[in-house]
């Protein structure tokens, strides 16, 4: 029910054009997911003592200033990056005291991603009315994550849409269907992990979270992960750093990559591969089955 | 003569006339019933799941929980005769260049030639063609006997893709791609090795004789995301002219229903637990899949989420078996039910007599053979259908002959047609189509609550007030 | 398109023409035109889907799902990797991938031939009917599962689950097996199987020695419902 694209640009020259290069990616993802589209972009990460919160919002009557105007009164210096129904916000103050201020006073403001490199996007419409709105062409960065969706709900909501992140840093997109969420959710929130939705992708995201917290590295969770977590997925995961990709042991959702000196790609289909530079000339393959692949930035 | 205290047997045998059975010194257990207990015993000697044919035979919620408001003071009814009512179905007119149009909205539901035999197949489509109305293939592909009988025919696209091919798919006048059925959602199709015959073993790309097991899946898809381009490429090679339905048994009823508008479907079957099988486990039929009655109900909140009622259109299926039931099946927004096991029943299924040169034959020493009784017999899987509808065996199947099967078709169809309209009318529609959730009330809380309409006599809908 | 003399060619660019445009042109009579191109595929689904007639067809590019799909009698060259399903339900015919083939490639393949020329995916000739597949390189895990008639030839290397619950259909592979599927194994090659991969190979255009083969087959234990034989499901 979805259609999945990842980008690394491996060439620093490369980098300014991150989103010109991804937008013809996630329009061609169209017909697998034509309800709602989010995009995960990594790039040069804020100094330590800032992070940066992607906010949401429905309702495009919505009152950024006004948030904007609280913000700076409640936490002090920051600043707020407010683009239709999206803003990020860039503050030294602690992401938990925003968070627990912002359900409180603006419920209806949803925190997206939580990070240093990491800035979330999320809307309902088409893949192309989303690229445009945000104007995803002019996004710089070292790498990408992003998701096309064909909603199984008709309120379509930014809860239940892809990437899902956890903690700081890291994102999770997902093709295919899990057989045991619920499970895997009632585990986690025993852990006192919480939950925002109750799409299955995010009980995967923050499964995988819940075990790097736990000091283990990408591989050795995604180890566990073939283990603990049933059903068929292709998961495109991003670290602040990092894009790696898995495929179940049935692999029935399809995936297939790109690869050049100057970057990497994935997609779900290849014709969201077929317009980047040096196509003809790139490595394209498959993944295998319950083998992680990744790449470094 | 009289009762002493000291003699219990006594005391009983005066008092009591019935027999043994109903001695209430013996006591059944529940859980344990003779049910289970055969069923245990059964296991323990074969070491191999029970397998057997028709639908869950347990008492469920259904359609018999609901009734009609009739006409009243506050609602007029139809005459009978020279007020119309109409009953021409309309099906894919989504995006396919060829919708179906069909006389009635009771349809003839997919079953395979090799769970029946081809006679039934004719019968089935010669009926389908005298009412005007479709028959659909099964898992195992197009017989010349049915294409030539039944005016409009119904190709499946299932797991097995026994048979499929794009002549056959070009010769159809509307694509079924199957997901499931009833009987068994998340189960393949299942023939065992005495119908296996040389026919059906050429058909399918089989050994003759041995125990055929099915994918469950699709071997060149999985998700709707992919079925997307499934349902395209299907469309191109025929050209975009016929209506393609995609059949699910129930179960995710309200998820399914919107993932398969959005892949694209002109129609969507859901086929509920009730709905019939010529073979599959016992633990299959009666416990995977949820009542029809619930299952219409969640296909049409789906649908008018969706904003496409009217656009994509329901077929429903699973234990319809009489007019009132294909009434009600309308009034809860389906466009159409689709009927399997009703048909068979129509051919002769559990008859304790059979056609022969014009005359009735018994046949209860083959029901005999088979362990049952006419009423009882659930052995389609055996191939030994002492009516000849479900084998493939040269014998039994001339007991049932396409004319005599084609009749019994037609005149059941027909009453089916004519119950319809006579509830319709008594309703005040002159169109069946018109029929709606408000004529009804259950008799029920969990009816109530399925299907979403008040409990007789309150205004109470259990889960919605 | 050229429609002096004899034998003529049409040519499509994808960039300009749908598919639909194309399918439709494939289904009907052709008339003297024998060759079509068809250009700039870039990733699209459901090219050339249910050709009914002796046309050669060649795709210059990638294409996506169901390249080819229910072919019939058709002569079609992929110059390009193939996505899922590539010549599912093939009747006849000749279907040539020069690159990789994704999932399912020949699903269901009643007749005809299939030749990948490096990688097929997983579940290469799936449910296989009695097609022909030739594979140059590897095939992924769960090939010619559930595969009813035909012959899959692997010059190079299967994944896990080959042969998973085999009916009739035949599988010849050169290099390594992961594993094998249930009711699958390995037997010796006769003259008939070596003289059969040699004739595939030869149709393929492929050089290797039938000798290098290894024949896999069902063991037919699946074939009745047997409680005591420990049979999987």
């Amino acid at each position: 029910m979805c259609g999945i694209v990842g980008l690394l640009i491996k060439n620093p020259d490369l980098r300014e054009h991150l989103g010109e290069l991804m937008v013809p990616m996630l329009i061609g993802m169209t017909e697998r997911g034509s309800d709602s589209a989010g995009m995960a972009v990594f790039s040069a990460p804020v100094s330590e003592g800032d992070r940066k919160l992607s906010l949401y919002c429905t309702d495009s009557k919505f009152d950024w200033p006004k948030l904007d105007a609280s913000l700076h009164a409640r936490f002090g210096m920051l600043s707020l990056e407010i683009q239709k129904n999206h803003a990020i916000l860039q503050t030294a103050a602690k992401p938990v005291d925003i968070r627990t201020w912002l359900r409180s006073e603006y419920p209806e403001v949803h925190v997206l991603s939580i990070g240093r490199a990491i800035d979330v996007y999320k809307d309902v419409g088409l893949p192309a009315a989303i690229a445009s709105r945000y104007a995803f062409e002019t996004l710089r960065g070292t790498h990408l994550v992003g998701h096309t969706r064909m909603a199984t709900e008709s309120a379509v909501t930014p809860k239940n849409a892809h990437p899902y992140t956890a903690g700081e840093d890291w994102c999770l997109v997902h093709n295919g269907s899990l057989a045991n969420p619920h499970s895997l959710k009632r585990m986690l929130e025993k852990h006192g992990i919480q939950f925002e939705s109750d799409c299955d992708t995010e009980a995967a995201c923050r499964y995988l979270d819940w075990r790097l917290q736990g000091g283990e590295d990408l591989e050795t969770a995604l180890h566990h992960a073939f283990r603990d977590i049933d059903g068929f997925f292709t998961f495109l995961m991003g670290t602040q750093d990092k894009l790696a990709l898995v495929r179940d042991p049935f692999a029935c959702k399809p995936a297939i990559v790109a690869e050049t000196d100057e970057y990497v790609a994935i997609a779900s289909e290849f014709r969201s591969l077929a317009h980047l530079p040096n196509i003809k000339s790139a490595h394209v393959f498959e993944p295998k089955p319950a083998q992680i692949y990744s790449w470094s930035v | 003569m009289p009762i002493k205290n000291t003699d219990p047997i006594d005391l009983q045998r005066s008092s009591n006339t019935e027999s043994d059975t109903h001695d209430s010194s013996l006591e059944e257990s529940a859980g344990f019933d003779r049910h289970t207990i055969r069923y245990i015993q059964r296991a323990a000697a074969t070491g191999l799941y029970e397998i057997r044919g028709l639908g869950a035979k347990r008492r469920v919620p259904h359609f018999d929980d609901l009734v009609f408001l009739g006409a009243s003071l506050s609602r007029y009814p139809l005459e009978g005769y020279r007020e119309k009512c109409t009953t021409t179905t309309l099906l894919g007119t989504r995006f396919a260049k060829k919708p179906i149009e069909l006389a009635i909205p009771i349809t003839i539901a997919g079953m395979s030639f090799g769970a029946l035999s081809a006679n039934v197949k004719e019968a089935l489509g010669r009926a389908a063609t005298e009412m005007g109305t479709s028959t659909t293939s099964g898992d195992g592909g197009m017989t010349a006997e049915e294409r030539r009988s039944s005016r409009t025919l119904v190709y499946q696209c299932l797991p097995s893709r026994y048979g499929f091919n794009p002549d056959d798919l070009r010769q159809a006048d509307a694509i079924e791609i199957v997901i499931g059925q009833g009987a068994k959602p998340g189960g393949g199709g299942m023939l065992l090795g005495q119908k296996i015959s040389t026919r059906v073993a050429r058909m399918r790309t089989l050994p003759e004789g041995i125990d055929q097991r099915s994918a469950c899946r699709h071997p060149d898809w999985t998700g709707p995301d992919d079925l997307v381009i499934k349902i395209k490429e299907l469309r191109e090679i025929t050209d975009w002219e016929k209506p393609v339905y995609v059949k699910m048994g129930a179960t995710r009823v309200f998820h399914d229903v919107t993932l398969a508008v959005h892949a694209g479907a002109d129609v969507v079957v859901v086929d509920g637990m009730q709905g019939g099988t010529a073979a599959t486990q016992l633990a299959f039929i009666e416990h995977v899949g949820i009542p029809t009655l619930a299952a219409v109900r969640q296909a049409v909140d789906a649908l008018e989420d969706l904003n496409v009622k009217g656009q994509v259109q329901l077929i429903v299926s699973g234990g319809i078996r009489t007019g009132a039931d294909v009434a009600k099946a309308l009034a809860l927004g389906a466009d159409a039910v689709a009927i399997g096991q009703g048909m068979l029943v129509a051919l002769g299924c559990n008859s304790s007599t059979y056609v022969q040169n014009g005359n009735h034959a018994l046949a209860l020493d083959d029901y005999h053979a088979l362990g049952t009784q006419p009423g009882y017999c659930h052995h389609c899987h055996t191939g030994r259908c002492p009516v000849g509808v479900t084998t493939q065996d040269p014998v039994l199947e001339q007991r049932l002959q396409p004319k005599v099967g084609a009749l019994r078709a037609r005149n059941y169809l027909q009453t089916l047609n004519m119950e319809l309209t006579m509830l319709a009318r008594a309703c005040g529609k002159h169109n069946v189509h018109h029929l709606e959730r408000e004529d009804m009330v259950a008799i029920t809380v969990e009816a109530a609550a399925m299907a979403g309409v008040p409990l007789a006599g309150t205004r109470w809908v259990p889960g919605l007030n | 398109m050229n429609r002096q003399g004899a034998v003529s060619a049409a040519v499509f660019d994808l960039k300009r023409t749908s598919v639909r445009e194309i399918n439709q042109f494939l289904h009907h009579p052709l008339g003297n035109v024998t060759h079509v191109t068809i250009e700039n595929p870039d990733g699209a689904h459901n090219v050339a889907v249910g050709v009914n007639q002796p046309v050669n067809i060649e795709i210059r590019g990638h294409v996506g799902y169901y390249a080819a799909g229910m072919n019939k009698h058709a002569s079609v060259q992929i110059h390009g990797n193939a996505g899922p399903g590539v010549a599912e339900n093939m009747m006849s015919g000749r279907i040539d991938v020069k690159g990789f083939a994704s999932a399912s490639a020949g699903a269901s393949a009643h007749g005809g031939l299939l030749i990948i020329r490096q990688d097929g995916g997983l579940r290469c000739g799936i449910s296989l009917k009695g097609g022909d597949i030739v594979v140059g390189g590897n095939v992924g895990s769960f090939s010619a599962f559930m595969a009813q008639a035909g012959r899959l030839v692997v010059c190079g290397d299967a994944g896990e689950a080959l042969g998973d619950s085999l009916y009739e259909a035949v599988i010849y592979v050169r290099g390594t097996i992961k594993s094998l599927g249930a009711d699958a194994r390995i037997e010796p090659m006769s003259d008939y199987d070596s003289a059969a991969v040699a004739s595939l190979l030869g149709q393929a255009g492929i050089s290797a020695s039938a000798r290098d083969f290894k024949r896999i087959a069902s063991g037919r234990t699946l074939y009745h419902w047997n409680a005591d034989a420990n049979q999987e499901y």
